[in-house]
């Protein structure tokens, strides 16, 4: 507490003397953002300079960074949430792998319909999501250990189950079975398919000059998971931001003790958050199922720590309290183009960790400075 | 006078084998300052936090308004109206005055059937109300953590009032303040009383006691050591009864009255 700094009260309606005004850009600049839009902005650079004469920037190209963006996306929004009300969920990734398991295995082996399998799929893992974070709140463990149990109690059940049904970790047939299916669209479908024909009648994107899709566009709609990405971050932004229980959000990370003091449900905003990190990432699951054709037991490595270190990259403390949706995007979409771009700039894919690690450092250090300035330390 | 807005009778409060409270009483007046004061460990946290709802007393009642209460939980005693600002707890650095200023009682408005909550109106109502305490901000939108201690006090406090506050507790609120933000402090605990709201003001410092006390209740382990009305006690008095009299008299001859 700095003393020397104390404000009396100024009884005059003049702003305070020793206020300095900001001029507005800086204004603007503050925000949780900043490291993502930066990072973003230096990414795109970076490639456009190097890569663009690999197709990276052509239609096809694009759309191939924008899955994998849009993936990041889903389940960076979901840790982006849970972060900022102040938790972890390391399990996300055997979070992937088992509920793909458990859409295959109820489809395709117990026979269920698609859509039966998918809505059960999901309450089961909501569930286990609401088991974490209520183990959380009672044991009042940290969060980093409790999902840490669950990241290898789901990925041995996944393994399990898959084993002792079929005798493989690959689970095939999803394709016959969500044949007709109107819920398997829902995640697996493409969208504007019409418009990107137009387009490609008309020749604005390149369409296949030969083979059975001779005349067809390369990029022939928007897949739903993509939709589902822009679905999630509208909704998570506006959650954050716009509603009263973002503000429980922000209070439960910020200090869960002074928000229980004035009335926040803490407990409740905190298991909500782990169920909702627990439906992201059974959307990804889905959409990647149902795109793929089967369910592998090994699905979703190391995506929990993706998820986190695009959300750190977006601005969000690690501690809880603070962080953007928006900025959890960015860093998703540095992710994306960066993983995705080394392979169009013919680099050695190894550097991509190299690479990564520079933006997540670089990133994160301009996060921690920006901070300070919102709070006056600088 | 009129009835007690608050009275407490007879709280105990046993945490396993340990007793810290044994039977504490006191009463409360709307528009009164009472300053709770006591060294440390004398349980002026633990009878403040029954009376706040944080803990259940083991024995003993609790009347608010005259009328029986039974609070189960933080939320039970702020809807009846007692409110409670915590020394450092108060108050989320990272997040904006307003946002602050509405933790848990946000204002809403609906936009075609959709619950937004209301940037606008918060940062109005926290501008017009920090202004009526006497402090300036920049905009709503700034950190807390840009505030000084007592200015974020005061936010605190203004918020407890503008949520309709009869009973305001203040744990503690000047003790790692400089001297000007304590005059602050003090200032603000004034205008709150004139507004008729009934004040407890737990410190343990006599001087900021003296300052805005309207009653003065000491506790020591557990017991009501004294209490007595502003007139009827000097500071030198108050000063002893908190130390346990008979120590601090023979220190106050080796330290010639330095404390």
């Amino acid at each position: 507490m700095t003393e020397t700094t104390s404000t009396p009260p100024v009884k005059t309606d003049k702003p305070d003397e020793r206020v300095k005004t900001r001029s507005s850009f800086r204004e603007a600049l503050i925000r949780p953002e900043l490291g993502g839009i930066c990072g973003t902005i230096l990414v795109f650079t970076f490639f456009l300079l190097t890569a663009s004469d690999s197709g990276m920037f052509s239609a096809s190209g694009v759309m191939n960074w924008s899955i994998v963006s849009s993936q990041f996306i889903i389940i960076a929004v979901g840790a982006c949430l849970l972060m900022i009300a102040g938790e972890f969920d390391l399990s996300v990734g055997s979070m992937i792998g088992f509920s793909g398991m458990s859409i295959a295995l109820l489809s395709v082996v117990f026979g269920l319909p698609m859509w039966v399998a998918i809505i059960a799929t999901f309450i089961l893992c909501m569930g286990i999501g609401a088991l974490s974070g209520w183990l959380v709140i009672k044991t009042g463990l940290p969060s980093f250990i409790v999902t840490l149990a669950f990241l290898f109690i789901l990925r041995g059940l996944t393994i399990f189950a898959a084993i002792s049904t079929t005798n493989k970790t690959i689970v095939g047939g999803i394709k016959d079975a969500a044949e007709g299916d109107w819920l398997a669209p829902v995640f697996g479908g493409k969208v504007f398919t019409g418009l990107f024909q137009w387009l490609g009648d008309n020749g604005w994107i390149e369409t296949f000059e030969r083979g059975f899709k001779k005349g067809q566009p390369v990029v022939d709609g928007i897949p739903m998971l993509m939709v589902w990405a822009v679905i999630l971050l509208i909704f998570g932004h506006w959650l954050l931001t716009k509603t009263k229980f973002g503000n429980w959000i922000f209070a439960s990370g910020g200090n869960a003790q002074a928000a229980t003091y004035v009335g926040v449900p803490v407990n409740r905003v905190k298991i909500l958050m782990f169920m909702f990190t627990a439906f992201c990432a059974c959307v990804f699951a889905t959409s990647q199922v149902i795109e793929f054709g089967s369910a592998g037991a090994d699905r979703g490595l190391l995506k929990e720590f993706e998820a986190i270190i695009s959300v750190v990259i977006g601005g969000a403390l690690l501690t809880g309290g603070y962080g953007s949706v928006i900025g959890a995007a960015l860093g998703a979409i540095i992710f994306g183009v960066v993983q995705q771009g080394l392979f169009f700039a013919g680099v050695e894919s190894s550097l991509f960790r190299v690479f990564l690690g520079a933006i997540l450092l670089f990133a994160v250090i301009l996060n921690t400075y920006i901070r300070r300035m919102i709070t006056g330390e600088k | 006078m009129s009835e007690p807005i608050i009275e407490m009778k007879k709280i105990e409060k046993h945490f396993g084998s340990v007793i810290a409270l044994s039977g504490v009483s006191l009463k409360v007046m709307p528009g009164e300052c009472l300053c709770l004061l006591g060294d440390n460990g004398a349980g002026k946290s633990t009878f403040i936090k029954t009376m706040s709802g944080v803990h259940k007393p083991s024995v003993g009642e609790i009347y608010f308004e005259g009328k029986s209460m039974d609070f189960e939980c933080p939320r039970d005693a702020i809807t009846a109206g007692i409110a409670t600002v915590y020394q450092d707890l108060a108050m989320i650095p990272l997040m904006s005055v307003a946002r602050n200023f509405f933790m848990g009682n946000e204002p809403t408005k609906k936009i075609a059937g959709i619950s937004f909550f209301d940037h606008k109106l918060a940062n109005e109502v926290t501008m017009k109300e920090m202004k009526k305490m006497g402090i300036h901000l920049r905009s709503a939108d700034q950190a807390i953590g840009t505030l000084s201690g007592g200015e974020r006090q005061t936010v605190a406090i203004a918020r407890a009032v503008h949520f309709g506050a009869k009973v305001l507790i203040l744990d503690e609120p000047t003790s790692a303040l400089g001297v000007r933000q304590t005059a602050n402090v003090l200032a603000t605990i004034d205008k709150v009383r004139k507004r008729g709201i009934a004040v407890v003001f737990i410190t343990h410092n006599v001087r900021h006691a003296m300052a805005v006390g309207d009653t003065f209740t000491v506790l020591n382990r557990g017991r009501t050591l004294g209490s007595a009305r502003k007139g009827e006690i000097t500071s030198e008095e108050l000063q002893n009864l908190m130390a346990g009299g008979a120590t601090l008299a023979t220190l106050e001859g080796s330290l010639a009255g330095t404390i």
